[in-house]
Formats: C-alpha cells, sequence, structure tokens
C-alpha cells in the first residue's frame, strides 16, 4: 500500500516536471521576437517614487518608440547590478538603463565586458573620466525645477504673513534630505533660493537621514522640523514620510518626484519632477540608429526633462501660477540664473571664484573652476549636480554624508 | 460547569523513526501540495496561466548558461554560510551572529584592498585579505563564545547584537571610504587595477568561488563525520554533563568550535568581497546569515542534505526575480509563492516527526 502511494505520488511528480519543463521551454523560445530590445534596471520597484518616475518614463518611451521594454526591479547596488546588465545582454538588448547612484561602478565593468551594447547610467558622475565610448551619464537641471516649486513655497509664506498667521521673521521652511550629498545641497539651496527670491524674509532648516528610502525616518525628521517651528516643509528623499507628516500636521509641504496631492490633498502645494522619457527617447533612438551618444547629458526645461505637477489651487497662494510661469520663462531665456552669485552669500561673502570636486576621486580634490560670468555654473562641467556650498540662511541641524 | 474529562478534539504524539521513503514521500507531497496551493493563489490573484508563472520561475532560475553560473554562486554563498553555522548549532549553541561575522570578514577584505591595493603584489594582497577576513570572523564569533564558556551567558542575544555591532563599524568605514563624498557609496574597489581581486577563470568570475565551497562541503562532511572533533561536537550538543563525565572539555570545545564557524564566515565574507561584488556596503550580507540558519536546520545539519536545501531556496529566489520582470508582477508577488513553498516544506518535517490523532466519534479512549 505504502509503496503504491509513494509511486503514484512519483509519477504525479514526474508528470509535473514533465509540463512545467515543456511550459519553460515555451516562455524561454519567444525571444526571437523582432522587436528592438531595451533593459532597464532599478534599485526597488513602483513603490519608491524615485524608482516608479523612471519606470513610468522608461514604459511610455519605449511606448512610443515601440520598443519593447525589459525592466528588472528590486536590483541592489551590488554584483546583481553587473549580473541583471549582463542577463539583458543575453536576453538582446541593444541599450541598458539603470537607475541608482550606486548602480554606477557595476555599469562600467558591464560596458567594459559588452562594448557592443550601450549602457546609461543616471546620477552618475564618472562617464566624462572614464572614457568608454559605450558608457553615459544623464541629470537634469533639476536645479531649475527646485528653484520653481521655491517660489510657490515663498508665495504660499507670504500669505501666511499677511493673513497674520505668522511674522516675517517666523518664515522658516524645513528640508528632509537624505544624505549631505551635492546633489541634495543643490536641491534644497535652489529650492530655498527660489523661496527667497519672492520672501526676504525666509530662512531654513535642513536634516538629513542617511537613507535614499526610510519612510519612519523621513517622517520623523518632517515632525521634528515642524516641531522646531517651520511653516512649510519640502523633501529630497523617495518616500512619502514628509508628505504624510505634513498632512497629518495640516502644515503646506512642496514634494519631489511626482504629485502626492491624492495622499496629501489639504496640504499639497506642487512638485518638482525630473521626466526621464526625453532623455531615454534620446538614448534609444541613438542606439538604434548607432550615432554616438553624449557622455554627460542633461535635460533642461526646454527638454522637458524638467517638470513642475499642477499647482494644486486649494493650497497654493493666489498668483502662484503666473509668478511660477514668469519666472520659468526666464530661466528659459537665461534672463534669470538660479545660482546667480549676487543672490547668495557664503559666511557673509560673494563668491567670485570656486572649486568643486567634478572628476570623482577618493580623496575628493577640487579641480574645476565652476563660477563664470557672476554665475555658479551648475551641470555645465558633468550631468550631476557638484553645487557643494553651504549659503547663509540655511542652517544644518545634522549632517549625514 | 461540568468538567468532563474529555479527549480532544486533535492530540498529536512523537513518532518512531519513519521508514526513509515515507519521510521522502511526506516530503515530495509536501511540494506537490505547495505547488498546487500556489497554483490556486496565483490564478485568483492574477489571472495568469500557473504552469508559465512556474515555467518562468524554471527559466529565470537555469534558463541561460549565465543564469545557471548566476544560481551556482548564490548557491555556494549560501551553502558555505550553512556550512560555518552547523557545527556550533550541532552542539546546541545557538551562533545567530552569522551575518555580522560575515560582514566583519568582507570589511577586513575591503580595509586591505583599499589600503594596501597599491603598496604590494595582488597575489599577496589577496593571501593578506584571507588572513585577515578569517581571523575577524573567528574573533567575531569568539567573543560571545569565551563569555558562554565562562560565564554561561545567553549566547543568542549575544550573537545577535554583535551583528548590530558589525554594521556599525561597516556604516562608519563606508563615511570614511565613500567617492564622492556625501554618497554613502564607496563603489567597486580597485576597479581599474583590479588589485585584491580573485582571479578569473576564462572569462568566468565565479567558478573559483564554486570549488572554494565545494572544497569546504567536502572537508566539513569529514569534520562532522569522521573527526575526533566531530565527535565531540556531537556529545556536547547531546548532553554537556555527558561530555564532561567522558572527559571532553567543554569550554575549549565550544570556543574552537566558534571559531571554525566565525572563520568560514570570515572567509564568506572574503569571497563576497574579493571574489564577487568587490565593494562594502552594510547590506551585502544580504540575510544570508539568517537565510544559512534556515538551510542548517533543513537539511538537520546533514552536510549533503544542506546543498540541495540552499539549492531549493536559491532557485526560488532567482526564480521568483523573473516573475517579477516578465510578468509586470511585484516582486511581493514572487515572495508569496516562495513563502507558500518554504511553509509547506517546513511545516511538512512537523508530520515525519508527530503523529496526529483525531478524536473518535464516542469519545472513548482510541487506543
Amino acid at each position: 500500500m505504502k509503496k503504491k502511494v509513494l509511486s503514484l505520488v512519483l509519477a504525479l511528480m514526474m508528470i509535473f516536471a514533465f509540463s512545467v519543463t515543456l511550459t519553460g521551454c515555451g516562455s524561454g523560445s519567444d525571444s526571437g521576437d523582432a522587436a528592438y530590445k531595451v533593459g532597464f534596471i532599478c534599485l526597488h520597484d513602483e513603490n519608491s517614487t524615485y524608482d516608479k518616475n523612471f519606470i513610468d518614463a522608461a514604459n511610455a518611451a519605449c511606448e512610443n518608440l515601440g520598443v519593447e521594454a525589459v525592466i528588472k526591479t528590486n536590483i541592489p547596488e551590488g554584483q546583481e547590478c553587473y549580473d541583471a546588465a549582463a542577463e539583458l545582454v543575453d536576453a538582446g538588448c541593444g541599450i541598458i538603463f539603470a537607475d541608482s547612484f550606486g548602480h554606477e561602478d557595476f555599469m562600467i565593468q558591464a560596458a567594459k565586458d559588452f562594448p557592443d551594447v550601450q549602457f546609461c547610467h543616471s546620477t552618475g558622475t564618472k562617464a566624462h573620466t572614464e572614457g568608454l565610448e559605450n558608457y553615459h551619464n544623464a541629470f537634469a537641471s533639476i536645479y531649475e525645477g527646485r528653484y520653481l516649486a521655491g517660489i510657490a513655497a515663498g508665495m504660499k509664506i507670504n500669505e501666511m504673513i499677511d493673513a497674520g498667521d505668522i511674522t516675517a521673521d517666523q518664515a522658516k521652511i524645513g528640508y528632509v534630505g537624505a544624505y549631505t550629498y551635492a546633489e541634495v545641497v543643490s536641491g534644497y539651496t535652489s529650492f530655498f533660493l527660489g523661496a527667497r527670491s519672492v520672501c526676504e524674509s525666509a530662512t531654513m532648516e535642513v536634516t538629513f537621514t542617511g537613507s535614499w528610502y526610510d519612510e519612519a525616518l523621513e517622517k520623523e525628521a518632517a515632525n521634528k522640523l515642524i516641531n522646531d517651528g517651520c511653516v512649510l516643509i519640502s523633501q529630497h528623499a523617495d518616500s512619502m514620510g514628509a508628505p504624510t507628516a505634513c498632512e497629518n500636521k495640516g502644515v503646506p509641504n512642496v514634494s519631489y518626484n511626482g504629485s502626492t496631492k491624492d495622499a496629501c490633498p489639504n496640504t499639497f502645494i506642487v512638485s518638482s519632477k525630473i521626466n526621464w522619457e526625453p532623455y531615454y527617447e534620446y538614448a534609444i533612438k541613438a542606439a538604434m540608429d548607432g550615432t554616438a551618444i553624449d557622455a554627460d547629458w542633461t535635460g533642461t526645461l526646454e527638454t522637458g526633462s524638467v517638470e513642475l505637477t499642477e499647482i494644486n489651487e486649494d493650497v497654493a497662494a493666489e498668483g502662484t501660477v503666473e509668478a511660477v510661469e514668469d519666472a520659468k520663462a526666464k530661466l528659459e531665456s537665461g534672463e534669470l540664473k538660479v545660482f546667480d552669485t549676487s543672490a547668495f552669500t557664503v559666511e557673509g561673502k560673494n563668491l567670485d571664484s570656486y572649486k568643486a570636486d567634478v572628476d570623482t576621486d577618493a580623496d575628493y580634490t577640487p579641480d574645476t573652476e565652476v563660477i563664470k560670468d557672476g554665475a555658479f555654473l551648475e551641470s555645465e562641467f558633468r550631468s550631476a549636480p557638484y553645487f557643494d556650498l553651504q549659503i547663509d540662511g540655511i542652517k544644518l541641524l545634522d549632517t549625514k554624508f | 460547569m461540568s468538567k468532563l474529562n474529555r479527549e480532544p478534539l486533535l492530540h498529536i504524539t512523537k513518532r518512531k523513526e519513519l521508514p526513509l521513503a515515507k519521510t521522502w514521500a511526506i516530503r515530495i507531497g509536501a511540494i506537490v501540495a505547495a505547488l498546487i496551493v500556489c497554483a490556486i493563489v496565483t490564478t485568483a490573484m492574477t489571472g495568469l496561466d500557473p504552469f508559465s508563472v512556474f515555467g518562468t520561475m524554471i527559466y529565470g532560475a537555469v534558463g541561460t548558461e549565465r543564469k545557471t553560473w548566476i544560481l551556482l554562486k548564490e548557491l555556494a554563498v549560501l551553502l558555505s554560510v550553512a556550512l560555518a553555522l552547523t557545527p556550533a548549532f550541532k552542539m546546541k549553541f545557538w551562533n545567530l551572529g552569522g551575518e555580522g561575522q560575515i560582514l566583519v570578514g568582507a570589511w577586513a577584505t575591503a580595509l586591505c584592498m583599499i589600503y594596501m591595493g597599491d603598496v604590494i603584489p595582488s597575489g599577496l594582497l589577496i593571501l593578506v585579505c584571507l588572513a585577515a577576513a578569517i581571523l575577524c570572523g573567528a574573533v567575531w564569533a569568539m567573543i560571545p563564545a569565551f563569555f558562554k564558556a565562562k560565564w554561561n551567558t545567553n549566547e543568542t542575544l549575544f550573537t545577535l547584537m554583535m551583528n548590530y555591532v558589525a554594521i556599525q563599524l561597516v556604516a562608519y568605514f563606508v563615511i570614511i571610504w565613500e567617492v564622492p563624498k556625501g554618497s554613502g557609496q564607496v563603489g567597486i574597489i580597485n576597479q581599474s587595477t583590479n588589485a585584491g581581486w580573485l582571479p578569473y577563470i576564462g572569462t568566468n568570475s565565479y567558478i573559483l568561488v564554486i570549488l572554494f565551497v565545494a572544497v569546504i562541503t567536502a572537508g566539513m562532511f569529514v569534520y562532522l563525520k569522521y573527526s575526533k572533533h566531530g565527535y565531540e561536537i556531537s556529545v556536547v550538543g547531546e548532553s554537556q554533563r555527558t561530555a564532561r563525565y567522558v572527559g571532553i572539555k567543554v569550554d575549549k570545545v565550544i570556543i574552537r568550535t566558534l571559531f571554525l564557524s566565525g572563520a568560514i564566515c570570515g572567509f564568506t565574507g572574503w569571497m563576497i568581497v574579493s571574489g564577487i561584488d568587490h565593494t562594502i556596503t552594510t547590506t551585502l550580507a544580504g540575510g544570508r546569515g539568517f537565510l544559512g540558519i534556515m538551510v542548517s536546520w533543513l537539511a538537520q545539519f546533514n552536510v549533503i542534505a544542506m546543498i540541495f536545501a540552499s539549492l531549493l531556496i536559491v532557485f526560488l529566489e532567482q526564480g521568483a526575480g523573473e516573475i517579477s520582470t516578465s510578468f509586470g508582477l511585484n516582486q511581493s508577488f514572487a515572495d508569496i509563492l516562495t513563502g507558500i513553498i518554504l511553509f509547506f516544506i517546513i511545516g511538512c518535517e512537523f508530520f515525519i516527526n508527530y503523529k496526529v490523532h483525531m478524536r473518535k466519534k464516542s469519545g472513548k479512549e482510541e487506543e
């Protein structure tokens, strides 16, 4: 009897294994599809606002161009990234994108091993010094978007002052940052300069979480800033932590990576974000045609890479839309510069010269003069931001390097 | 209140040793049942054909030559950790510190690669890294072992806490070594010189790691089964009093075994940094220190069975990733399937060890 049961189970098992193997072969052999394949490597999945922004752009760009997107999510910043890239090469992808800073070295390794495939890395810093023909960095002049979002924030604060809710010297903004890293510093500084351009008495406090994605920490940081007397919060971190904290406490919030209006209808003002679709379309087209892709590509307001979401008029001050449009036109024409050196001081002085660490090296050597014609030239010498000055008016509560 | 002395609806008794064929029949039955439940869940929740989902899972694990090598690499690393933890578990010393021991081994390797990369030749550097990693891993495990042997402290908590110390140690050094400043990333160490990197065999960087673990597996098999040390470990595990009675120095065995356990964890850390990832992060061990515990227990400390237990877990993990790519499903769905399969496999051990009796309808004694 026992033997019968055993043999029955074994037989079932074999039938099952056989059918699984058959279907396995089936799903493996459909790669003879004629569509051009594009690979994407993402650190998290669509639950992270940061990765969702990339995934949406990837799908949109591939749909527009009629190519097939192969998206790998939850790829850590280690050898797994190299493995994922190599597998995408095996699957026949002609160009592969990665979205997280820590993927860079592994993408470079893959670019060296697969010279016939194009590798593009967003937010990275090394393409202009590596000199590989098939390895490229991209970013966007998001500081312009932050500046415009800052104007919306400044106008909201002005409204609070006019209404008598706060006095002019209580105009303190709170900012939740991930790391004390140039990309974050550039972001909060441009945001602050935007706010101060309309509200002269504005000051800012910044706190860092030491993580790009930690919902609990971000929420806690936002609460800390609110308790500290900050009347408006913005953030550069990837979870819903800070916007949620603001909604709970009724404090206006300027968001990042995309609209958080659905979750925070009473406090969301506006969000700046990078739209990666123009870059994806540019790079995929170039890879398909066999033309060269820029080692460093910086998207701008004109290319449609830097965007503001729709302004939430229930929360924003009156006239915000017009003021933002006005400043946007001036930024596009070049009449207005975000990092105009006359608009900020460092230790009480206006700068006329500054060397930044543009070429990445282990000693952080400042190597490139970045102030020219009265402005700090952000994203000019490489696509990723390198503005790391601590300007007057912004107080760092802590640092996380 | 009536105090009826009724027999409960279900009661369990410990089984006598079952014949091998029957235990395997139960296990295979559990896997089949797990797959059926997975199929039902898949269809109910996603509307996809479960067979194509299973097929994709298999394709994701072994579908191409590269996928197979990646599977073998992951298998090797996980098996190495499980092997490291096993002698301690066999001795009933609950070493939950594998994660930290791997991490300090990795940290020591990265330290040597960064500071000695330009100073000494790569071949020598590899050996220096190896020695440093083994030493650090061993010391990390021996600290709780020493306290356990001398003062009978609780090793479960102690080894667990040592993990957090290791994570903070690495976090501190990541800030010192990060490039560029503020990024929180060390990046690939010695990418241009490859100093301290394990050599490739042909173009394959994983073969060497797999071979190392094969050697450790064979060594551990012999050590546990045929050596005097292995016997002493079993005796201490069965009963410390018996061990003392027959003249085994229990303190010495505990410290010696944890030295070995930590050393192999440190070795694993070395393999990860020098042979695979070439970088250091706080999450480098990736939970393998804990996954290794599961492998070791699933295999009931049997070295050969551990190969299959590791294979099962790595297979499920690699396959799960492919499901989310191919079907556009969230990774969490693949985790649900993995969870169901592991639940059945671990659960079936209960039915191998115990027998469940139903109450007879009349409520009379059944035996």
